[in-house]
């Protein structure tokens, strides 16, 4: 009798990238939710406009360095590019620059650099920046309706308390305005719920591990206790930035992108504090308001550094 | 017995063990025909001392080990056909081929073993002469470890019974129904290396030979045999994990047991070393399970070293029809050999053949790039970064491959098993390993070939010296004499003598 050759292990667990994708998806929906109800539909244009946008980019890319678009175009991780772009993006801006933001996400932040897995930037925050940076004036100009989420950099509750500050008034003072609510900013407290809820299930599926979460939510929150308590008067305390800004959604979904996070699980946790602590600074004493992104750049700007200096003792080596 | 904090990562895996357990390890009638190969499964041929023709007994010595190899012992009274290369459950190997003459009597100089009169290094002498391997899969001979570990003064003697890969049951089996045997190899075994202490170690899914072992330990009210439960995570029966596991002691990445005072054994060898010293039978059989979804009636088998993977496949009631078979393995689903044919004999090394069906094993999905997302980390037990490892041996990086200590990667599969891209991550690595192997192999001759080389230089320079000395020499004698003889050139030209 004849049998198949093979080499070992002959079992594996069958997980594979679509389901790590679509199960990242699915942790979104509730972030997605809140949107829609505190900004209406503007979220869902949005979000239609990114997934068509990043799909047909990415069907092109792959035309052009001539890979077989079946699995890749499957593996869904071209959506979840498009969805955290999209979930980021003030609702009510243009169609075309939500194209262009994604088209530079997937073509330039991906493809680039070789597509799936090598990629040393998160696209979606690559699509972010080069829009904020290009177009300030539009991504600053968050929908009417509430108070306006301020997403990565809302020109609500944070940018509030940044000008607020800046004309000498106490956080106390500043904090009575519209824009905030009872713990953090008045709708992206809201937000930052959900994105917690839905990070958290992705922590109990084991679709992330916890180290980067607590290190960046750490990296936030110490800093600002520190502060708070030295001078309350200056410096918002660690409730209000866990719960402003793009905080949780940063935390679970974008700094624990794994292609362009450290790799270790020290490695993690140097890159999560670093980026929390960088957010912290940028909202601080930066020009932006908020800092997510460029703090995720500038880690992922680190990481090779920080993978050669972090990997683990190998079984039967010694310390050091 | 008490559960320990086991090692870092691993996997908790369906077992596949329940079916062969259903029923009692089978006795197989001794073979017709024995394929006995001369790599019993350590990776070196032992020396045959026998040509085709001469009559055999079982437990007749046909050929010696060699270091890396134990004894080896007819398995079945006969004749010795031939000696060809035939299939093994390592590829291909030379084989001992004996017809059986059905009658199945032992050699004449088979007689047990008073052991306890024995000092240690002559015992382990008489181990060796039985031909004892290690059963748990290495087939390395446990008489060499034995006088290793003395030599260090060890003071643990560990019999691994963890037996955590999927499907593998035939050390369950065993220590079942012989725990007795297992408890009697482990004091004898004690007796060879000096140690102070033997722990059997069997993982806790295992709770009836656990039981058995205890009650076996208590009937022979030997004190410093103890049995440790374990938890079932794979790959915890991996030696190096193991000894981690029980003694809280690291093996050095270029070290053995013993260096830290250990010698580990598997509890299948123990009870092969039982045997032995009860009835002086040689390792000449052993408890194999052939089990998947291929065969009728999945089973462990005691069988004769030697005895074709057909004949152990008969004896499970043969093949399925549907679902058909699609590999044979000898091993287990995460470290085994898939084979091409059943035509191998049983060797001492083979533990497992596993007739597997695309149920058994399902073909995994397309290959996709490294998402890094590190869960090949997460349940590494050696530590290592799988994902930095495929890159550098995607772009071939000596120096990375060694910095992320591929020589420390044992090869259990853990890391192919999590991977969401699918990527065969353990072949990967195999073949760097290949790759580096035949690097310093090419290093190495080209260092020995300038070796040569220079040495040709200075001999070809030191002849010429030589011959430019004896041309001297003769040019100045030639002259001396010529000076010398110029004056008494009147003198009758004898011979020169200076």
């Amino acid at each position: 009798m004849e049998f198949l050759a093979a080499s070992p292990p002959y079992v594996v667990a069958g997980f594979s990238v679509r389901r790590v994708m679509l199960q990242v998806l699915l942790a979104l929906l509730p972030v997605a939710a809140v949107q829609l109800w505190l900004y209406g539909p503007g979220t869902l244009r949005l979000l239609a406009i990114a997934s068509i946008t990043a799909l047909a980019c990415e069907a092109l890319a792959l035309r052009l360095r001539r890979q077989a678009p079946p699995p890749f175009l499957r593996d869904g991780s071209v959506l979840v590019t498009a969805a955290l772009l999209a979930l980021a993006l003030p609702p009510s801006l243009p169609w075309w620059l939500a194209v262009f933001g994604t088209a530079a996400a997937v073509l330039l932040g991906k493809h680039a650099y070789g597509g799936l897995g090598q990629n040393p930037f998160n696209p979606a925050m690559v699509g972010y920046a080069v829009l904020l940076v290009s177009f300030p004036l539009e991504m600053t100009r968050w929908s009417a309706p509430g108070a306006g989420w301020d997403a990565l950099t809302g020109a609500t509750a944070l940018d509030a308390l940044r000008t607020g500050l800046r004309e000498s008034y106490t956080i106390e003072e500043i904090r009575r305005g519209a824009e905030f609510g009872t713990i953090g900013a008045a709708d992206a407290e809201w937000v930052n719920l959900a994105a917690l809820t839905g990070g958290l299930y992705l922590l109990a599926r084991r679709i992330i591990r916890w180290q980067i979460p607590l290190a960046m939510l750490l990296g936030i929150a110490l800093p600002a206790a520190l502060a708070h308590g030295l001078d309350p008067g200056a410096h918002a305390g660690a409730v209000f930035h866990l719960a402003s800004g793009a905080t949780m959604l940063g935390a679970f979904f974008i700094a624990t992108d794994p292609v362009s996070a450290a790799t270790s699980d020290r490695g993690r946790l140097v890159y999560g504090a670093g980026i929390g602590l960088l957010t912290w600074i940028i909202r601080s004493y930066g020009s932006y308001p908020d800092g997510v992104a460029f703090a995720v750049l500038l880690m992922n700007l680190v990481v090779p550094l920080i993978d050669r200096v972090t990997v683990p003792r190998i079984h039967g080596h010694p310390k050091s | 017995m008490s559960a320990r904090p086991a090692m870092r990562g691993g996997l908790r895996l369906d077992g596949h063990k329940s079916r062969p357990l259903e029923q009692p390890v089978f006795v197989a009638a001794p073979p017709r025909t024995a394929v006995v190969a001369l790599d019993q499964g350590s990776g070196e041929d032992a020396r045959p001392l026998v040509t085709p023709g001469a009559t055999v007994r079982v437990g007749t010595r046909v050929a010696a080990g060699r270091g890396g190899s134990a004894d080896l012992h007819s398995p079945v009274s006969g004749v010795l056909r031939e000696i060809t290369v035939l299939p093994t459950p390592r590829g291909t190997g030379h084989c001992l081929v004996i017809d059986a003459d059905g009658r199945d009597e032992p050699d004449p100089g088979i007689a047990p073993l008073d052991w306890q009169a024995l000092e240690g290094t002559s015992l382990i002498e008489r181990l060796d002469a039985g031909g004892i391997a290690g059963l748990g899969g290495a087939a390395f001979p446990a008489a060499a470890k034995l006088a290793t570990g003395r030599e260090a003064g060890v003071d643990r003697l560990l019999l691994n019974g963890a037996e955590c890969e999927p499907w593998i049951c035939c050390d369950d089996a065993l220590m079942r129904e012989r725990a007795g045997d297992v408890v009697l190899g482990a004091r004898v075994m004690l007796a060879a290396c000096g140690a102070a202490r033997a722990t059997i170690a069997v993982e806790d899914d295992k709770p009836q030979a656990i039981a058995a072992l205890e009650a076996a330990v208590a009937v022979c009210g030997d004190g410093r045999v103890e049995v440790l439960g374990l938890p079932a995570v794979f790959p915890l029966g991996a030696e190096g994990p193991l000894i981690a596991a029980v003694t809280g002691r690291e093996v050095p990445h270029d070290g053995l047991p013993p260096q830290v005072g250990v010698v580990c054994h598997n509890v299948g060898t123990a009870a092969a070393v039982a045997r032995l010293v009860r009835d002086g039978m040689p390792c000449i059989a052993r408890v194999v399970t052939v089990t998947g979804s291929g065969v009728r009636r999945p089973a462990n088998i005691e069988a004769r070293i030697g005895t074709p993977i057909t004949e152990l496949v008969a004896a499970c009631d043969g093949y399925t029809e549907a679902p058909s078979p699609r590999h044979l393995i000898a091993g287990g689903s995460l470290t085994g050999r898939a084979l091409a044919t059943d035509a191998a004999g049983l060797t001492k090394g083979l533990n497992c053949v596993l007739v597997a069906t695309a149920d058994d094993l399902p073909p995994r999905g397309p290959e996709m790039p490294c998402i890094r997302c590190g869960d090949c980390a997460t349940v590494c037990p050696a530590g290592l970064l799988p994902q930095q490892l495929h890159r550098a041996a995607r772009s071939d990086d000596a120096d990375g491959l060694a910095r992320f200590g591929l020589a420390d990667c044992i090869e259990c599969g853990c890391c192919d098993y999590v991977c969401p891209s699918a990527i065969p991550l353990t072949a990967r690595f195999r073949a760097a390993r290949a790759r580096h192997r035949q690097h310093e192999e090419q290093r190495r001759r080209a260092t020995e070939a300038r070796a040569r080389y220079d040495r040709h230089q200075q001999r070809i320079a030191a002849e010429a010296e030589r011959e430019r000395e004896a041309f001297e020499d003769a040019r100045r004698r030639a002259r001396d004499g010529a000076e010398r003889s110029e004056p008494a050139s009147d003198a009758s030209g004898g011979p020169e003598r200076d």
